[in-house]
């Protein structure tokens, strides 16, 4: 199967690479570029360990095609830091002991800065339905709410 | 080794003459969230895959005589967004808002929802509810199709060969209308529906229901249009007496099977207590209240 | 009655705070790298063939296809593993078979499970490695399967082992049978005890399998040099452990063999043995390359052992005053393909929270054809507690108390009595519940159709062996290492407990997991036992610095060394009689190191013993959809008795993490099996994990009653918080809709056909 050649922009850079078209963005990430930040809990869509922004939709990267990624803008957990600062959300990951093994952590961090971006007041409940496709196993979630919502609170300046 | 082609059309005919012009296995590439995983465990292997998401025609939100034109391609997250769509059929919504997981959401679409044909799809139960006209491109043209009449058996549509759902549409709405989506599932989120009901209403200025239609996901090998259900609404007030009569007509209607997801006799008892429920919460649509 | 630790709190000046962990920013920038995120130049990917059958036996193998595929470099069948003799090795509790696990990693005469793995290939991409499996042909002989343990042990079952005889039965049985062992504790006089009682209640109960769930699919990368010298990448709950069972399956001394701790996402118990190491490192001998396998979520359920289903019948009598005189527990548990479920945790473990004078506890280990169990949180103890924790309640019910107090009345303290021998050496359990007791909302009343459970859970805890190694850098910063795998922040507990003896700021220690060859030997990061341990390990690794320190002061005060005291990070005369000396920091002896006898740092080893059990008691209130049989969690209050925590937010997310997976056990997972013997709910769509959205905020309560064979007083936390949920909900279930839930999960349609009986 002869590969495509896909430009697209990861993280603000413009980046290229070459895949098969039956290779999901997931796999792309990993192993042809080398961001094995974005992780693969299932390779199916259930899990949420593997979620990027694509054109500022959160997705699951494993249900995405790399040559998708054509033209369009991916935001992985490698570009939220911004050198030595870390995002909001990443400092209060590390306050409120929101990771234990911390597998699952790249994928909340993408999926909860998505939610912010579009409600920075949520309710509980609304993070909770809102995380609901990030499974955590270690943690229970309790202390990933709580970064969320401490997360948000700094964002509104309150 | 399979060997595969991406294609990006950008008309459906394009999309519909490449399929005809492929003797292999062709698929829509719309969402990708059931057809990535079907490729990923070897249970379709295509030779050919479209991304049609580049088709103008199938990204439309747009209101079309009083009532809406909604792309094939449109994701439920882009969906749940149009405000103005979402006030106007919140149970189309209701179903757009539980299929899988925000992540799901943001690439799932009614088009492959409906055509991936899953009894247990989200979004097929309301649009059956809803009254939703499917329009079909095709070797042949176009034409318009009933949504109910779309899903033929677990995996399979009446589709032909080459044809391509590019849009839907969903009637004007009358006054005092209302619509919901219910389903079963054993978490709150994440898990295919182990029932769904979609169900329709419109009131008179009286309160007397004047049209209904009650559609059941998840009990039989595809989603059902159950007329007997919405008799047991039509002329009456929607008071409790219809209601059981609904359920009764809701449970009769079930033909489900046994599997991991749950039982017959659980399956065809939560018909009839979601059947109530559903009419209950468009009721209360109805009646203006949310 | 809870110790004063208020005069210790006192010299506590980071012990007890919750810092931000070593590892903290590399995990949530995604630059940790776990298991599948190692590569090396000229890395070959490899892809396991697995049975589809559940019981098989292999005619015959065909490689050829496979091995013509350009890009195929490597294949390995079982017979590539060196075989073991038949022997049970080490202590009965923990014994290992390595005839059995050389043939749970890959199959020989016989697929005993769906997924059982046949071959591997290792080839130049994943898909050509995935093509190569397609092509490798095997031919079975299809054999009747077995799934649920009742089934096997019926005497015309089908024999996964045709020369399987019952272990633990005098004399020993004729006939084969999948029953690998039976085993038994019993004190007093069962028969008496029960005669004695006001009040007897039996009842039977069963549980399925559930899988420990971790999002980190097993993972590793393997380098063999031709100098046979092997480099290992693996995330493991121990890789001193990986060592060695990777080294004794492929045929290697442990020396040759170093692996490098990569991060884990998870592991619970199931991590503590290996499946993709030993195929990796045989490929990459093989091959001469580089060879990284990952498993997919669909392998991990199918071919990496859950813990076990069970079947068990408790029978347990009280007298009207609540005293319980009489417990009786029949325990069968299904063990996989291979002997060795967690039966003997369960039968020890059922009764241990309570003083009773009569005690029969008999469990039975039943092999069947299904992945091999391992270990996962608390292996056995959750599945008996399901049983003893129910009829405990209705015992409660039946003689007109309140659950905790039953509890508090029975409970064991420091010296009381178990089934198996030993005294209890702690108290701490009468804490858990008086915890409860107090709590403010216990009495909170509740509404229709909704209802509130308790129960109570001991798990051992471990101790065992660890090493640790305190280096003082040239300007003053402290580096430890150990080789304690940190599942979930151990580094900052290791930190905190050497900045506190060593009386420096936590932020000036580094804490570090090294590789196999740069630390001493380290057990697994698993039963409750590293904070304990090693951490045992680190604050003597940090006394023996301290009197290094202690002597290098002395020689630059050119004093006598009993005349230096090591205070709050200084060096001190021990009085103004000494010499006008101002305190010497770390720093300063550090930088004079050279001339007072070089680098400053030790090590320290422990086989820690004295450890203390842990004990949990939770309450939780639900709600009953009584049209579906739906469960909602209102609230979940979790007691437990942690000794000292260390990192008091790190010891809370141990309980809380605990008592979810105990919420999805309850409720919603499963095994499920079709009528073929294969696995239809492979995947985290149909394995229902809880999900955020399921969840209130889960309520942890930290009782601290000190552990004296601890510097700090730590006992394990890990673990005990994951034995009492199940029957807590089924206690709340029952005490909202009048319902006695004896099956797990207790998912809706359960429910609602227990509802729908009347």
């Amino acid at each position: 199967m002869s590969k495509h050649h896909v430009t697209t922009v990861i993280n603000g850079d413009p980046v290229e690479f070459l895949c098969q078209p039956n290779v999901s963005l997931l796999d792309v990430l990993r192993d042809e570029l080398n961001m094995t930040g974005t992780k693969e809990g299932c390779g199916t869509g259930d899990c949420g360990a593997c979620s990027v922004t694509l054109d500022g939709r959160l997705v699951c990267s494993c249900l995405v095609l790399g040559v998708e990624a054509q033209g369009k803008s991916i935001q992985t957990i490698e570009g939220m830091a911004n050198g030595e600062t870390l995002h909001v959300l990443q400092r209060k990951f590390l306050e409120h002991a929101a990771l234990q093994c911390g597998i699952c952590t790249p994928g909340f961090l993408i999926a909860a800065r998505s939610l912010l971006e579009r409600n920075n007041n949520p309710t509980e409940e609304e993070v909770r339905f809102w995380l609901a496709g990030n499974l955590c196993r270690c943690t229970g979630y309790n202390n990933i709410i709580t970064a969320v919502l401490e997360a948000a609170r700094e964002m509104r300046g309150a | 080794m399979m060997e595969m082609r991406f294609e990006t059309p950008k008309t459906a005919e394009a999309a519909s003459a490449l399929i005809a012009a492929t003797p292999g296995l062709s698929k829509i590439f719309s969402g990708g969230t059931d057809l990535m995983v079907h490729m990923r465990s070897g249970n379709i292997k295509p030779d050919l895959v479209l991304d049609i998401k580049s088709i103008a025609e199938m990204n439309v939100i747009a209101v079309e005589n009083g009532g809406y034109r909604v792309g094939a391609a449109v994701n439920c997250m882009q969906l749940l967004e149009n405000t103005a769509f979402a006030t106007t059929w919140p149970g189309v919504i209701d179903g757009a808002n539980l299929v899988g997981s925000i992540q799901v959401r943001g690439r799932a679409t009614l088009g492959g929802n409906l055509c991936n044909a899953s009894p247990g799809a989200d979004t097929v139960p309301a649009m059956i509810a809803a009254g939703a006209i499917a329009s079909i491109v095709g070797p042949n043209g176009r034409r318009d199709v009933p949504v109910e009449q779309i899903p033929a058996g677990p995996g399979k549509t009446s589709l032909a060969k080459g044809e391509l759902i590019v849009s839907f549409f969903l009637p004007k709405r009358a006054p005092h209308s209302g619509d919901a989506y219910l389903r079963f599932t054993p978490r709150t989120e994440m898990d295919i529906a182990v029932v769904g009901v979609g169900l329709s209403l419109t009131l008179d200025d009286k309160g007397v229901c004047t049209h209904a239609r009650v559609s059941l996901g998840a009990v039989a090998d595809r989603a059902l249009l159950v007329p007997e259900a919405a008799a047991a609404l039509i002329g009456t007030t929607v008071d409790a007496a219809a209601l059981a009569k609904l359920a009764a007509a809701a449970s009769a209607a079930a033909r489900p099977i046994d599997d991991k997801r749950g039982t017959k006799e659980f399956r065809i008892k939560v018909a009839g207590v979601l059947a109530r429920r559903a009419a209950e919460k468009a009721l209360s649509r109805a009646k203006g209240k949310n | 009655m809870l110790t004063n630790t208020k005069d210790i709190e006192q010299v506590m000046k980071v012990v007890g705070t919750s810092p931000v962990r070593p590892d903290g920013v590399p995990k949530v920038t995604g630059q940790a790298q776990y298991g599948a995120d190692y590569s090396l130049p000229g890395m070959l990917w490899a892809k396991v063939l697995r049975s589809p059958h559940a019981h098989a036996r292999i005619l015959s193998v065909d490689t050829s296809k496979a091995a013509a595929l350009p890009g195929v470099k490597g294949i390995i069948l079982g017979s590539d593993f060196p075989d073991h003799p038949f022997d049970y090795v080490g202590p009965e509790r923990v014994a290992q078979n390595y005839w059995h696990m050389t043939r749970n990693i890959m199959a020989r005469e016989k697929a005993l499970f769906e997924g059982h793995a046949i071959a591997a290939v290792a080839a130049t991409t994943l898909a050509i490695a995935a093509e190569a499996v397609s092509l490798i042909e095997v031919k079975y002989e299809v054999l009747q399967h077995c799934i649920d343990v009742e089934d096997a042990m019926k005497p015309d079952a089908p024999l996964l082992f045709e020369d399987m005889i019952t272990r633990g039965v005098e004399p020993a049985p004729s006939k084969p049978s999948n029953i690998s062992k039976r085993l038994e504790f019993s004190v007093g006089d069962i028969a008496a005890g029960f005669a004695s009682a006001d009040e007897v209640v039996e009842m039977s109960f069963k549980t399925a399998a559930v899988h420990q769930g971790y999002i980190e699919p097993h993972s590793c990368l393997a380098r063999y040099g031709a100098d046979g010298q092997c480099e290992l990448w693996s995330a493991s709950q121990g890789h001193f452990v990986v060592r060695a069972y990777t080294a004794k399956l492929v045929g290697m001394e442990i020396g040759n063999l170093l692996v490098h701790p990569a991060e884990i996402g998870g592991g619970f118990g199931g991590k503590t043995v290996v499946y993709v190491e030993p195929m990796a490192v045989l490929l990459s001998r093989k091959t001469g390359h580089p060879v990284k396998i990952m498993m997919s979520r669909e392998d991990v359920f199918k071919s990496t052992g859950p813990t076990s289903g069970s079947s068990m019948t408790v029978k347990i009598g009280v007298k009207k005053d609540g005293t319980i005189v009489a417990a009786e527990g029949l325990f069968k548990f299904q063990a996989g393909a291979f002997p060795g479920s967690p039966v003997m945790n369960a039968t020890m473990c059922a009764f241990a929270p309570y003083i009773i004078p009569n005690v029969k506890s008999v469990g039975f280990d039943v092999v069947s054809n299904r992945p091999k169990s391992a270990a996962y949180r608390a292996p056995g103890s959750p599945i008996s507690a399901f049983a003893v924790e129910s009829v405990l309640d209705i015992l409660a019910k039946k003689i007109g108390m309140d659950p905790l107090k039953l509890r508090l009345k029975n409970a064991v303290k420091a010296g009381s009595p178990t089934a198996w021998g030993p005294k209890h050496s702690h108290d701490g359990y009468a804490e858990t519940i008086q915890a409860l007791l107090d709590h403010p909302q216990y009495n909170k009343p509740l509404g229709k159709n909704q209802g509130r459970g308790v129960a109570s859970g001991f798990w051992f805890n471990g101790g065992g062996e660890s090493t640790a190694s305190v280096h003082i850098n040239e300007d003053g910063t402290v580096v430890i290492a150990t080789g304690s795998m940190d599942v979930g922040g151990s580094r900052a507990s290791m930190a905190l407990m050497a900045a506190e003896t060593l009386g420096v700021p936590y932020e000036s220690v580094r804490s570090t997991v090294a590789d196999t060859a740069s630390i001493g030997y380290n057990h697994v990061t698993g039963g409750s036992r590293v904070t304990y341990a090693t951490g045992i390990a680190v604050v003597e690794a940090c006394n023996k610095v301290i009197e290094d320190l202690r002597l290098r002061a002395s020689l630059m005060w050119d004093t006598d060394i009993k005349n230096v005291v090591w205070s709050d990070g200084y060096a001190k005369p021990v009085d103004k009689s000494v010499g006008n000396f101002e305190p010497l920091s770390l720093k300063a002896i550090a930088g004079k190191r050279a001339v007072t006898g070089g680098p400053i740092g030790y090590e320290a080893s422990t086989n820690a013993g004295g450890q203390a059990p842990g004990f949990s008691t939770q309450f939780v209130d639900v709600e009953v959809d009584p049209e579906t049989g739906a469960v909602k969690i209102l609230q979940f209050v979790a007691a437990q008795d942690v000794g000292r925590a260390i990192h008091r937010d790190y010891c809370a997310g141990q309980i809380v993490g605990g008592v979810v997976q105990g919420i999805g056990w309850a409720l919603n997972e499963e095994y499920i099996y079709d009528s073929k013997g294969r696995l239809s709910n492979a995947g985290f769509l149909d394995y229902r994990i809880p999900v955020a959205s399921d969840l209130p905020m889960i309520e942890a309560v930290l009782v601290e009653v000190p552990n004296p064979s601890h510097p700090f007083g730590v006992k394990g936390v890990g673990e005990a918080n994951i034995v009492p949920p199940m029957a807590a909900i089924a206690n709340a279930i029952e005490n909202a809709i009048g319902r006695r839930m004896t099956e797990l999960p207790m998912s809706p349609p359960r429910v609602l056909a227990a509802i729908d009986a009347g």
